[in-house]
């Protein structure tokens, strides 16, 4: 594909709202899943409660859900016939981050267990002696994690950003409005704008890229924990903030 | 407005989960079954365009040039070439199959039945298909127009009356459908048919070719 071309998907209408919508999107579900995945994953590992087999094996099972079930499910809740549908959730970015959480969560809470796990069989006992209950290891379980918690949060990301199959059924692929990098790049393909499809494709790679790259290197600086609540936090707020303006004018 | 780009059958359903204000499709039968059910009110035609049946420029079947898709129908399956159906629940779909019943042939079964590709897809999918296939399919002159992977395909048979695509504009039953947005929905079904939404439906082009003819006002 010529360059000349790839520049001038620049030029599309609507590109920076997409790739804003993607980003928005996959990096507000990747957090909810780590701000809820990697405690629940910690937990499981040092706390012992009836049920935790179970969840650890649910956890573990469900890295393999597929999305377009996840999303067909959560069609029938949130459409206005479905018991959720007073929520108006359906056909809007809302649905797609809820989506994407789900799918993310057990991602990072199975790769955040299996980390605590060893984590717990060869510290578990020393911070017990240091006056730890168990529950309130969990926070020193993934500081000491801290890598491969990045790396679960990643595995998260990857999966939110790559996602098209959910968010095609509960977001619509609306113009404007519920459209992100992958769901327009299945709507230029059945359009036969191959090369335009193929461009958007390595934009969101190099996207991806940047985005992982930053997260991991913010690593590097070994003050994940505290800067992974900050972050989590601004992405949530920011998207949020983009969330509430994206529907702003299309809002009668 | 936000736009929702479904086939037919499945803009049916979502309309009657009540997902919907409005409906814009295209398969009447499917449209009478919707209001027999009680989900929509008021329709009305607001633009036809035509169906197309497109194919590899080698045309095997040797139907390039005809009027008569039924007769188009009847060469290729006896040819046993290949043919991509949408197999959706779309109007088009829905027109395919009609035709192959005027032609009473059943497609899955002719022949052996393995040059009859069903894709479960949208118009775009199975022209993208046909394209990579060398097969025939039936396609809407707009989707045609617009579609940026055409390969080696070519029109080869269009004109014929069955192959007449109306579009209509459908309200939700209020009785049926309570939070459905009446207002808006009946303002912009009110504007398609009015003379401005006429005129802007007739002046949509591309590439100097027109896409959909206004019909609003053209005896049922």
């Amino acid at each position: 594909m010529p360059v000349s071309e790839l520049w001038a998907i620049f030029d599309t209408e609507g590109l920076w709202r997409i790739i804003l919508l993607s980003l928005g999107v996959s990096l507000s579900a990747t957090a909810l899943a780590a701000l809820f995945g990697a405690p629940l994953g910690a937990a499981l590992a040092a706390c012992p409660f009836p049920g935790r087999r179970i969840l650890v094996v649910a956890a573990n099972a469900f890295l393999g859900l597929p999305p377009v079930v996840v999303g067909l499910a959560l069609y029938l809740l949130l459409s206005r016939s479905g018991p959720l549908g007073a929520l108006g959730l359906l056909f809007t970015p809302g649905a797609m981050v809820l989506a994407q959480s789900v799918l993310a969560l057990p991602i990072v809470t199975a790769l955040v267990h299996a980390a605590s796990a060893d984590l717990w069989a060869e510290y578990g006992a020393a911070l017990q002696a240091d006056g730890a209950t168990r529950l309130r290891a969990v926070p020193h379980l993934l500081a000491m994690g801290r890598l491969r918690l990045v790396t679960a949060v990643l595995a998260g990301f990857g999966r939110t950003v790559s996602e098209v199959g959910a968010i095609l059924i509960v977001g619509g692929n609306i113009a404007g409005y519920t459209r992100t990098m992958t769901t327009a790049i299945v709507l230029e393909t059945s359009k036969g704008n191959l090369s335009l499809a193929l461009g958007l494709g390595l934009v969101l790679i190099g996207i991806s890229i940047a985005v992982s790259a930053t997260i991991f290197a913010l690593r590097r600086q070994g003050r994940t924990v505290v800067v992974r609540g900050k972050l989590a936090a601004a992405i949530l707020i920011g998207s949020a903030i983009f969330a509430g303006e994206a529907s702003a004018p299309t809002r009668r | 407005m936000r736009v929702l780009a479904q086939g037919t059958g499945q803009a049916l359903a979502t309309a009657a989960h009540g997902d919907a204000d409005l409906v814009l499709v295209h398969d009447p039968e499917a449209e009478e079954e919707f209001i027999a059910q009680g989900h929509g009110i008021d329709r009305r035609e607001i633009a036809w365009n035509d169906f197309i049946v497109v194919g590899p420029g080698a045309d095997p079947a040797h139907v390039a040039g005809g009027h008569d898709a039924v007769a188009a129908f009847t060469a290729i399956a006896a040819a046993s070439v290949p043919f991509v159906s949408r197999g959706d629940k779309s109007g088009t779909d829905a027109l395919e199959h009609r035709l192959w019943r005027a032609a009473a042939i059943d497609p899955a079964i002719a022949g052996g039945g393995s040059w009859y590709r069903d894709i479960g897809g949208g118009m775009g999918a199975a022209l993208n298909t046909a394209a990579a296939m060398d097969a025939y399919t039936l396609s809407d002159r707009g989707t045609w127009l617009s579609f940026g992977n055409k390969g080696a395909l070519t029109i080869l048979v269009e004109g014929d009356p069955r192959l007449l695509n109306r579009y209509d504009v459908i309200l939700l039953d209020p009785q049926k459908h309570p939070e459905a947005k009446q207002r808006p929905a009946r303002r912009f079904a009110d504007w398609l048919a009015s003379a401005a939404g006429q005129a802007a439906i007739g002046a949509y082009e591309l590439n100097g070719e027109q896409l959909f003819h206004p019909s609003a006002a053209a005896p049922k």
